[in-house]
């Protein structure tokens, strides 16, 4: 079915695609655990989601439909060259839609509508290694990991309640999983967190500049470090989104224009769009209907 | 007076019964107590002649060790051998531990050394930069070993620290300040702090004082001494400057060319040393 001639499916040489497979096997089978892979060049830089893509191209088939999402949107250009790349070299449907896709390649969010058992969630991951913050010897975050020796990360978050009078921490929020690894749950908003632990989906991670693949299999425990007497909180607003009128998503601060204007709106766009087609609105509503009888 | 003591010297029947009696008493008094580190036959050498060998010694709960010799006589690897930072070549090191119970440092599982060293021992570095983090506060630095055995109540955490930088003698007021914008001897100082909030048993130091002015030496002594006392803490120092031995050691281990040359309390070796090595270390502090 590939459209892009001279290419193997999904652009990765099969056996590349086995090892990548035995490494996610392994993270599936150890939750949370760091499996080291043999990371494949792939035809873009580092840092813009080589791992994930190497993970998506291993448990692509062409059957799936794939969903792309960058900071919560479709449409951004990492989010639509990733997911042009994967129509162009395996000839998948491509959808903007989290409850049609069977995959989805994200960087930074975890879709607002919650995942079902049939679809795999899988993260572009920038650094893979949560006590590096502490710890930079490999060797001996290593070790650390072996041997359950986590008190160290309670640092970061000591740092943070130090400094701040909170746990202020609002990315990258450190994970246990499964009572057992501590894991980094690549860069989502601590929002999201909750969502990871009991999951029905698949999440896979991959690292691609650091080569390391790491999984957690759906209905694991994923637990937010915390104090005993700074528990973990999600963050929240004072508004709603000023398109669908959410308040239960995650919101991004939007500047309109130069005199300071703003408005909040979700940063899944998919999640916005499905809640405006229900006939939900927000305070902009009025706004954005104007501006399309302008551009008419 | 002088007639009494004479009259009682003069009576060596009395004085050898008092003898027996004090021995007796003595032989009492500690015939329960085990020795907290045992090191028997224990040898380490990069090359022959650098490193030490042929170390035996028992150190007792409350004892102060030192360990004095000159540079490259094997002080530090022996300390390091000690401290399970450093595997020997042969022999062993038994530490009677209050969790494990005896354990041969050596012959049990890493992970087991590792919990000993956050938990039970503590280690004072020559250079703070080692034992210190310095991209952290000093509350954190201080914190770090209470959540690492398992405490996760910042409330609590804080509250321990803040206690630790009192005995230690820095202002509270600092405890959000990073390491590296502390003077050297109060980096020593927070060194001190974040090894003794466990409350160890155990504290191996490794020329604690070196680097640092006499001012600041002295007042450091004086604390460590006071803490060592006060805690009734185990340690086993590794100098070169006498004068910090004579001021904290009980007993002092005399070492050069990795072997121990000489042993025993600390005023005995230092006002009457027996082997010639220790009567040149003695001899070549200036004398005022």
């Amino acid at each position: 079915m590939s459209t892009a001639t001279g290419y193997n499916f999904a652009y990765l040489d099969e056996q590349s695609k086995r090892m990548i497979r035995r490494a996610i096997l392994k993270g599936v089978a150890i939750p949370g655990y760091q499996v080291p892979f043999g990371g494949r060049e792939m035809p873009l830089p580092h840092g813009w989601g080589t791992g994930g893509m190497q993970v998506t191209a291993s448990v692509i088939g062409e059957a799936d439909k794939l969903k792309v999402i960058d900071q919560g949107a479709d449409d951004t250009t990492n989010a639509v060259s990733i997911r042009r790349f994967f129509a162009h070299t395996a000839g998948v449907e491509t959808t903007e839609q989290t409850a049609e896709a069977t995959l989805i390649q994200t960087r930074h969010r975890i879709p607002e509508r919650p995942l079902q058992a049939d679809q795999i969630l899988i993260y572009q991951v920038p650094i893979p290694e949560p006590l590096r913050f502490i710890e930079p010897r490999e060797s001996e975050t290593r070790k650390m990991h072996a041997l359950s020796e986590y008190g160290a990360m309670q640092v970061k978050l000591y740092e943070d309640v130090a400094r701040f009078g909170h746990i202020a921490t609002s990315y990258d929020y450190p994970v246990m999983v499964n009572n057992r690894y501590m894991m980094d749950p690549s860069p989502i908003p601590k929002f999201d967190n909750p969502k990871m632990s009991m999951m029905p989906a698949l999440q896979l991670f991959g690292a691609g500049f650091e080569k390391r693949i790491y999984a957690v299999p759906p209905f694991t425990q994923v637990e937010s470090l915390d104090f005993d007497d700074h528990p973990f909180e999600v963050q929240s607003w004072d508004e709603a989104c000023a398109i669908c009128g959410s308040d239960h998503s995650f919101l991004d601060e939007v500047i309109t224009d130069d005199n300071g204007s703003k408005m909040f709106v979700c940063s899944d766009t998919d999640y916005c769009r499905e809640r405006v087609d229900q006939g939900f609105v927000g305070t902009a509503a009025d706004l954005s209907t104007s501006e399309q009888e302008t551009e008419q | 007076m002088n007639k009494v003591i004479d009259a009682v010297q003069s009576d060596a029947g009395v004085q050898q019964a008092l003898e027996t009696a004090l021995q007796q008493e003595f032989k009492e008094e500690w015939k329960d107590i085990a020795p907290l580190l045992s090191v028997r036959e224990l040898n380490k050498f990069y090359a022959p002649g650098k490193g030490c060998g042929d170390i035996n010694f028992d150190l007792y709960p409350g004892e102060v060790l030192g360990i004095v010799g000159e540079s490259g006589s094997g002080k530090s690897t022996l300390l390091s051998c000690l401290s399970a930072r450093l595997t020997p070549d042969s022999g062993n090191v038994i530490y009677n531990s209050e969790r494990f119970g005896e354990m041969d440092l050596y012959a049990c599982e890493e992970s087991m050394r590792r919990v000993l060293m956050r938990s039970e021992w503590g280690i004072v570095h020559q250079h703070a930069r080692d034992g210190l983090r310095m991209n952290v506060s000093a509350g954190a630095n201080i914190g770090e070993r209470l959540m690492a055995v398992g405490e996760r109540h910042y409330g609590d955490i804080r509250a321990k620290a803040e206690e630790w930088l009192t005995a230690v003698e820095i202002d509270t007021g600092r405890i959000d300040d990073r390491p590296s914008q502390f003077s050297g001897g109060m980096q020593q100082r927070l060194q001190i702090a974040r090894n003794l909030v466990t409350h160890p048993k155990l504290i191996f130091m490794d020329e604690p004082t070196g680097g640092l002015d006499v001012s600041v030496q002295a007042k450091l002594l004086d604390l460590l001494r006071n803490l060592v006392s006060r805690l009734g803490l185990s340690v086993i120092i590794v100098t070169h400057d006498l004068a910090v031995a004579r001021l904290l050691a009980h007993r002092l281990m005399v070492m050069r060319r990795g072997q121990v040359v000489e042993t025993g309390l600390t005023d005995q070796v230092l006002d009457d040393p027996q082997h010639p090595y220790t009567q040149l270390l003695v001899s070549s502090i200036l004398q005022n």
